[in-house]
């Protein structure tokens, strides 16, 4: 049997309220401090770059400030000290890549862009030439991603509202492992499928934008049904009585209570789902190829799309790597217009809330 | 409006499991019907039999009669979706739908149905409802801001407006007081009083002095112990439940003696 002494209340009373702590600049100083500090220790070797100073900067800041934090402070503020360093510190190291992403691009692709780049295609542009632009990749990449969406979206949906409302037993287990299986399909695969399948049906020689289509539809579709399960299923079950209980079939309170309160994160997942195919290049690269003027019948014909174009124009080299820059541009501004529209969608029908 | 319930041998299921077993009831028109007794005995599963909502829960399933109006509601040509137009219902949590407005919310059993409605039907439909529910006052000028907008007791009777809307024969209601503070309560038991003139009201509660307010009859139920069924103990006009039941467990339970 051991015997602890306690500290009488007293002294605890008077622990609290003369705790010390740093000054909310503290973290900011010591951070410039940490900076200066591993400039000045690798200038000794010459002269320092900046990843190595801001590398060796993390480092000193996290043991000099924690250490300091552990001297005035005490350990548990020490602790906390310590945890924020590294969860910031991960968090600028995610931020690091995305951030250099869009500065390249921006940086690359702005300085081919014109009217000009985006209203015209490639009909009679060979070698150094500089003329030449984008718009039959633009119109492409809209018509292909479309008929995926077309395609998918309504399966997706309804493949979800099937787990959710109704799958019971085997039958939903197994679709819900097949959709997991087909989330994992790599993209070539599916644009050998589709490859195949319309050879299959159209004979060797055919080629149209739909083939593509269905590629990206492949892919798309596990997305959607994921990502619209999860909204569904958010749904508050009390919604579904209440429907029920006012004598409504089970139907229409799917569509018009279920569907109608979780549209705007369908609408969020659907946009998910597009980004994560329109930028897809191996399956349209081997289903739809290449084309150098505008193509808009999806079901007659090569298309081009921006991923292929792009590569297509860096493998050329010379002046089509100011264009493939450009191109890849296009395409992250389309992405993020998507997006723009569906944050507007999703707030118009989002489920009215007090203000 | 307003019809008898005839309950006879009543068993609930849910998958092999029975809930509530051998029910025999009556429920009568224009009167108000109490379902007491300690939690877990039933009471809520048995109210969700009388107008088929109980299977909607996977597995659950009902041997036994409901009979209204001479019909048997789990007759084999029975459409449960026109079982659940005719006997309302209202739940424990406020359950407006969150993308409707308070004036949608009245109509949703109309609208979510596909009928066609005019403006000025619409309008008198939202407007003899809410009366209905003692809302209307409060909230006549603000009938197309969302239905969450409003407190928790204004909330539960914009529910009952939504399923009075539908003109129901019998409205249910369970425990409907108790996610409420005890102003929006006396609110909402001032309204059974007076809808009682036009429905056949059947309401489970906790709240024992709720029940002795509120109902002409009082039906107790109570369970032996886990894993064995509920039963009804007993059934009466409330007073002699109250003042002389005639079961030793419901005097221990109305005396709180027990659950």
């Amino acid at each position: 049997m051991t015997t602890t002494t306690r500290p009488p209340v007293a002294d605890d009373a008077l622990r609290l309220s003369h705790r010390r702590t740093l000054p909310r600049w503290a973290p900011w100083v010591a951070l410039a401090a940490s900076l200066v500090v591993a400039t000045g220790l690798l200038a000794l070797g010459g002269t320092p770059g900046i990843v190595s100073v801001a590398l060796l900067g993390a480092l000193v800041y996290t043991v000099g400030f924690t250490a300091v934090s552990w001297v005035i402070e005490g350990r548990r503020h020490a602790t906390n000290r310590f945890a924020t360093t590294l969860v910031t510190a991960a968090f600028v190291a995610a931020m690091v890549p995305l951030v250099s992403l869009v500065l390249t691009v921006l940086k690359h692709g702005l300085a081919w862009m014109s009217v000009e780049f985006l209203t015209t295609d490639m009909v009679g542009v060979f070698g150094a030439m500089e003329s030449g632009g984008v718009y039959h990749a633009i119109i492409g990449t809209l018509l292909i991603t479309f008929w995926a969406a077309v395609i998918s979206v309504p399966i997706g949906i309804l493949t979800a509202v099937y787990l959710v409302e109704y799958g019971r037993g085997a039958l939903a287990r197994g679709i819900t492992f097949l959709v997991d299986v087909m989330t994992g399909i790599p993209s070539i695969v599916a644009g050998l499928f589709a490859f195949a399948l319309f050879t299959l049906i159209f004979g060797p020689a055919y080629r149209a934008g739909i083939m593509g289509a269905v590629a990206l539809a492949l892919l798309m579709t596990p997305v959607v049904v994921r990502s619209v399960e999860e909204m569904l299923r958010l749904v508050p079950n009390e919604l579904r009585e209440a429907a029920l209980a006012l004598g409504v079939p089970t139907w229409l309170m799917i569509v018009k209570v279920v569907l109608r309160t979780a549209v705007a994160g369908i609408v969020t997942g659907v946009m998910l789902a597009v980004a994560r195919v329109i930028g897809e290049t191996a399956p349209l690269l081997l289903t739809v190829g290449y084309v150098a003027q505008v193509n808009t019948d999806v079901f007659d014909g090569r298309m081009t799309t921006l991923p292929v174009y792009v590569y297509r124009e860096y493998s050329q080299g010379g002046v089509g790597i100011e264009r493939a820059w450009a191109a890849a541009l296009v395409l992250i501004v389309l992405v993020m217009l998507l997006n723009l529209v569906a944050r507007l969608v999703s707030r118009i029908f989002a489920p009215k809330v007090a203000p | 409006m307003s019809k008898r319930i005839d309950v006879s041998d009543l068993n609930v299921y849910y998958g092999s499991f029975l809930a509530v077993a051998d029910v025999s009831l009556t429920m009568e028109p224009r009167s108000v019907t109490a379902f007491i007794g300690p939690s877990g005995c039933g009471k809520s599963t048995f109210l969700r039999t009388l107008n088929r909502m109980h299977e909607v829960i996977p597995g659950a399933r009902v041997e036994g009669k409901v009979v209204m109006d001479g019909v048997d509601l789990y007759g084999s040509d029975v459409d449960p979706v026109e079982v659940r137009g005719q006997v309302g219902m209202v739940f424990q949590r406020p359950n407006p739908f969150p993308t409707m407005s308070i004036a949608e919310n009245v109509l949703a059993g109309i609208r979510l149905n596909n009928r066609r409605l005019s403006k000025s039907d619409a309008a008198g439909i939202v407007e003899e409802s809410l009366r209905g529910a003692n809302l209307w006052n409060e909230v006549k000028d603000r009938l197309d801001r969302p239905g969450s907008s409003l407190s928790g007791g204004q909330q539960q009777r914009l529910c009952i407006a939504r399923a009075i809307a539908v003109k129901p024969q019998v409205v249910l209601m369970d425990e409907p007081c108790s996610a409420l503070d005890p102003i929006s309560t006396l609110a909402i038991e001032d309204l059974i009083e007076e809808l009682k003139a036009d429905y056949t009201i059947v309401i489970v509660t906790h709240n024992m002095q709720q029940a002795a307010r509120v109902s002409d009859r009082t039906a107790f139920f109570n369970i032996e112990g886990t894993g064995k069924p509920g039963r009804l103990v007993e059934v009466g006009d409330t007073s002699t439940i109250f003042s002389s039941p005639s079961q030793k467990a419901t005097e221990d339970y109305i005396s709180g003696r027990f659950g």
